[in-house]
């Protein structure tokens, strides 16, 4: 098996490639999150893809549902379903929606795409797993703009309040919203300060380091007593030069020849790309 | 027809969430993947009664309805069956959205269990009185709507909720209300039950608004005028064949709710008559207007939900029926 940055690579190959072939879809916040994912998915979690619904297994919910891509690569190359019904993705009839549908996706525990919500339900199942006295872990990827719904922070004060240790929060911090940059559309900082004001024990990583991505969930995983947050800082678009820092890359979908492009850097070994 | 008491006018009056509290707590002791949350109102939804014979599982999500549903929703994914209850002002207004995409479309196991339901909150005003939340609820995909007529039913509306795999909305009143029916009763999501029969008009109605609709038969047949009552508490799925029997039999239909007349049982009924049978249709209702403070009773009486308004519902049905009939 590849190796976890190999891996990232691959799957960021796979998002070009189902984004070009589904011509719309948003690039930019799933390649910020290729790297969180691969470790989510390739050293972290307990999965089964032969039994999606195996009751205990580590559940994942993706609450910035619009990088559905970075999610679907990362199932399709654990072995959930086959790697080419990634082109498919968000035709007419086929069951790769535009936004996770846990009724339709193999390995998706639950349909997110509005903002918010998922953070909620992620602290919910954390719950369930406290009153039976389970020990799978609850894993939940917030988007930084995300963080500006309400719920994320009623979920927030909840899951402190139930000293939900079994939840694990990873922040993309990319720094990035469909208007422009977070700071000017509306300014959340500083956030570490705030989700430790809410009673969370907070981490800081770099987001695109294996090394501390992995280190960090080791740390999660030990904290006993209240839910953690990673903030992992990321770069928009990370991996395709052109993309990166771009807000205009939210969600917009390469055509065939930004495609190739793309896709011959992140072939190419450039490991700054 | 459903198993009716004789003397019903004569019982003790119960509010349907007095009901709820009781029916919560007979679920928690036969089925231990039932969990209740609430939103800081336990006392007045009586989830409090769940909370003293389960504190294990309830749950407080304090005053925060969206995360309350996104909480439930998480629960069923792992196989519980949350109960979520606030006013249903707030269980469907506030958190509608967390309802629509986190519940209704990913069809989760959920039970929005909602209490203090239309006009007759009373003296808290128009900003608590929620005429809008069979409309939202019934609009929605997956959903099923319940709006039980007393404290029987209410009791078997939630074991059959329980029962049922998927989302449903509940509603339920603050008033205490007549007790109508016997234990026998027998309750089915997606079934209304002909609970009066009568040749000239059918009065179709649904949570409190049966016991007037029972009252107006009764005196419109001191009158001569002949009327069947249906209790609809299946708001969704609507016991379409039962409606359209009824309007078969009688050729002129009124229906009554307390609800705005925009979205809930009228609209439904109408939408079925519309499409399959057309009848003279009159709809009581709330007429496309908020609510405002007072006594339950005079609020009632104000906004038209009285026994008087369905008599008068039924007369204006019957001239154009037999209009019609003049016509022809």
């Amino acid at each position: 098996m590849p190796n976890i940055q190999d891996m990232a690579r691959i799957i960021r190959q796979d998002i070009i490639t189902m984004l070009a072939a589904a011509k719309s879809g948003h690039p930019g916040g799933s390649l910020s999150a290729a790297d969180i994912i691969a470790v989510l998915y390739f050293s972290e979690m307990r999965v089964d893809p032969q039994n999606p619904n195996w009751p205990e297994r580590d559940r994942f919910v993706l609450s910035k549902g619009h990088a559905a891509p970075v999610l679907y690569a990362a199932l399709a190359e654990k072995g959930f379903f086959p790697k080419e019904e990634l082109l498919k993705l968000r035709k007419t009839g086929h069951f790769l929606q535009g936004h996770p549908d846990m009724n339709k996706v193999p390995g998706v525990d639950m349909s997110t795409g509005s903002l918010g919500h998922g953070i909620s339900v992620a602290a919910g199942m954390a719950l369930a797993a406290k009153i039976d006295n389970k020990d799978y872990r609850v894993y939940c990827l917030l988007g930084d703009g995300e963080a500006e719904e309400g719920i994320v922070w009623e979920a927030a004060m909840a899951a402190a309040h139930y000293k939900l240790d079994n939840l694990l929060v990873i922040l993309d911090h990319n720094g990035l919203q469909i208007d422009g940059p977070v700071k000017d559309v509306m300014n959340l900082e500083p956030l570490p300060d705030k989700w430790r004001a809410f009673g969370w024990n907070v981490l800081e990583v770099d987001g695109h380091n294996i090394e501390e991505l992995t280190a960090s969930l080791q740390v999660a995983k030990n904290f006993v007593g209240k839910p953690t947050i990673i903030i992992a800082k990321t770069v928009k678009g990370k991996g395709v030069s052109f993309m990166e820092n771009q807000v205009g890359w939210h969600g917009n979908a390469p055509s065939a020849e930004q495609a190739e492009a793309a896709l011959a850097e992140l072939k190419g070994g450039n490991r700054n790309g | 027809m459903a198993e009716l008491l004789v003397d019903w006018k004569k019982e003790k009056k119960i509010a349907t969430r007095e009901a709820y509290g009781q029916a919560l707590v007979q679920l928690g002791k036969d089925n231990p993947d039932i969990v209740v949350l609430d939103a800081d109102l336990a006392k007045s939804t009586k989830t409090s009664d769940f909370a003293k014979a389960f504190p294990q599982r309830f749950f407080d999500m304090g005053i925060a309805e969206q995360n309350m549903i996104g909480f439930a929703a998480g629960l069923a994914t792992t196989g519980k069956i949350p109960f979520a209850s606030s006013f249903a002002i707030f269980a469907t207004g506030r958190a509608f959205e967390q309802i629509r995409n986190s519940v209704a479309y990913p069809r989760l196991n959920v039970k929005i269990a909602a209490t203090h339901a239309g006009i007759s909150v009373g003296e808290d005003g128009g900003s608590h009185q929620a005429i809008e939340d069979l409309a939202l609820m019934r609009s929605l995909p997956n959903m099923t709507v319940l709006v039980p007529a007393d404290a029987t039913e209410t009791k078997k509306a939630i074991l059959a909720a329980a029962a049922y795999q998927g989302p449903v909305y509940i509603r339920m009143g603050r008033l205490a209300v007549p007790v109508l029916f016997t234990d026998d009763y027998n309750f089915v999501i997606g079934k209304a039950n002909v609970i009066r029969e009568g040749q000239d008009a059918a009065i179709i109605a649904n949570g409190l608004m049966v016991a007037e609709a029972l009252q107006a038969a009764e005196e419109l047949s001191a009158q001569g005028i002949n009327t069947t009552v249906v209790n609809c508490a299946s708001l969704k799925p609507l016991d379409r064949d039962t409606i359209l029997k009824v309007a078969r039999q009688t050729g002129a239909v009124v229906t009554a709710e307390e609800h705005n007349i925009i979205g809930g049982l009228g609209s439904a009924v109408a939408e079925v008559l519309s499409e399959h049978y057309p009848v003279p249709l009159y709809r009581v209702g709330i007429k496309d207007t908020f609510g405002e403070s007072g006594s339950p009773e005079e609020l009632l009486q104000k906004y038209g939900l009285t026994s008087a308004h369905i008599i008068q519902a039924v007369k204006s049905v019957l001239a154009r029926k037999n209009e019609k009939s003049d016509i022809n």
